[in-house]
């Protein structure tokens, strides 16, 4: 865990790379987060909309971001967290989740640390941006 | 197809989720978390914790214990399957553990279109509770709506 006196704007997050999503992944994630939407493990219903293929939840994505912050400081320091869906994931898609610290300042008697987080794929498409307010 | 904004300060009904170990492994197994904490009790409360914690998006989940998470949607008029999740964003008051009954109570706060009509937006806030009201976090969604008939 990263000590809070190392924490300086500029400190970039140890980044986390996740493996190719399988098809299983989407199944797990559909039934450990509730979301059953077809479209990311029902190839019919995907292909009924002109899509060639299943896509990954964006939540998961989200979740591998949060797993990069909780790698980085203990789950109680984040205050906020928030994302951009930018495109969709396809599957086998690789996802890195960085994050770079852009500000820091002292509220309500706290320091806190703004975290500027992305996710991009192999390929260089960016998935997901977003930020995170975390105590340091 | 356009949806009518006097859905806009619509209170949704309230979902409820009793948090037990079995699914936060489950969800933990899913998103690849290797981190003992989220999967070993012990582990848990050597950082601290009195059990393994909720991870900071697994809070997504309580509301789509509805029966019919996105019932809402289709009584506008909306094709599901031209739903993207557009924006998520969490604010965090506690962390949610195994036993804890928490109540998910949404709000539509917002719709729009961009695009002349091509692009439809739902926004939705969900405070999330315990079962006595303590706040655990505040959830906001913007849903997005790829109108394919619409020509822009």
């Amino acid at each position: 865990m990263t000590r809070a006196e190392s924490i300086v704007v500029g400190t970039e997050l140890p980044p986390l790379q996740v493996g190719p999503i399988s098809r299983l992944t989407l199944a797990l994630f559909a039934g450990a987060s509730g979301d059953h939407n077809p479209m990311h493990v029902d190839l019919d219903a995907a292909k009924s909309v002109g899509l060639p293929d299943v896509f990954a939840h964006g939540m998961l994505s989200m979740a591998y971001l949060g797993r990069l912050l909780t790698n980085w400081v203990p789950q109680e320091r984040i205050r906020s967290y928030r994302v951009r869906f930018a495109a969709i994931t396809p599957v086998h898609g690789e996802p890195t989740c960085t994050g770079r610290v852009t500000h820091i300042e002292d509220v309500d008697g706290e320091r806190r640390a703004t975290v500027e987080l992305a996710v991009t794929l192999a390929d260089g498409t960016t998935t997901l941006t977003g930020d995170a307010v975390v105590a340091v | 197809m356009a949806i009518d904004t006097r859905v806009i300060g619509t209170t949704l009904p309230t979902t409820t989720l009793t948090i037990d170990r079995g699914r936060l492994r489950f969800f933990a197994k899913a998103i690849g978390e290797t981190d003992p904490i989220y999967t070993d009790v012990e582990a848990a409360k050597a950082a601290g914790h009195p059990d393994i914690p909720a991870p900071p998006t697994f809070l997504f989940s309580v509301e789509l214990e509805n029966p019919d998470p996105f019932a809402f949607l289709a009584s506008m008029g909306v094709d599901l399957r031209f739903v993207l999740h557009g924006e998520q964003a969490f604010t965090y008051h506690a962390i949610a553990y195994p036993g804890d009954e928490l109540v998910a109570s949404p709000r539509i706060t917002n719709v729009y279109t961009k695009k002349g009509g091509t692009l439809e937006f739902v926004v939705k806030n969900t405070a999330i509770t315990r079962a006595d009201g303590t706040p655990i976090a505040e959830l906001n969604s913007v849903i997005v709506i790829q109108n394919p008939g619409v020509k822009p």
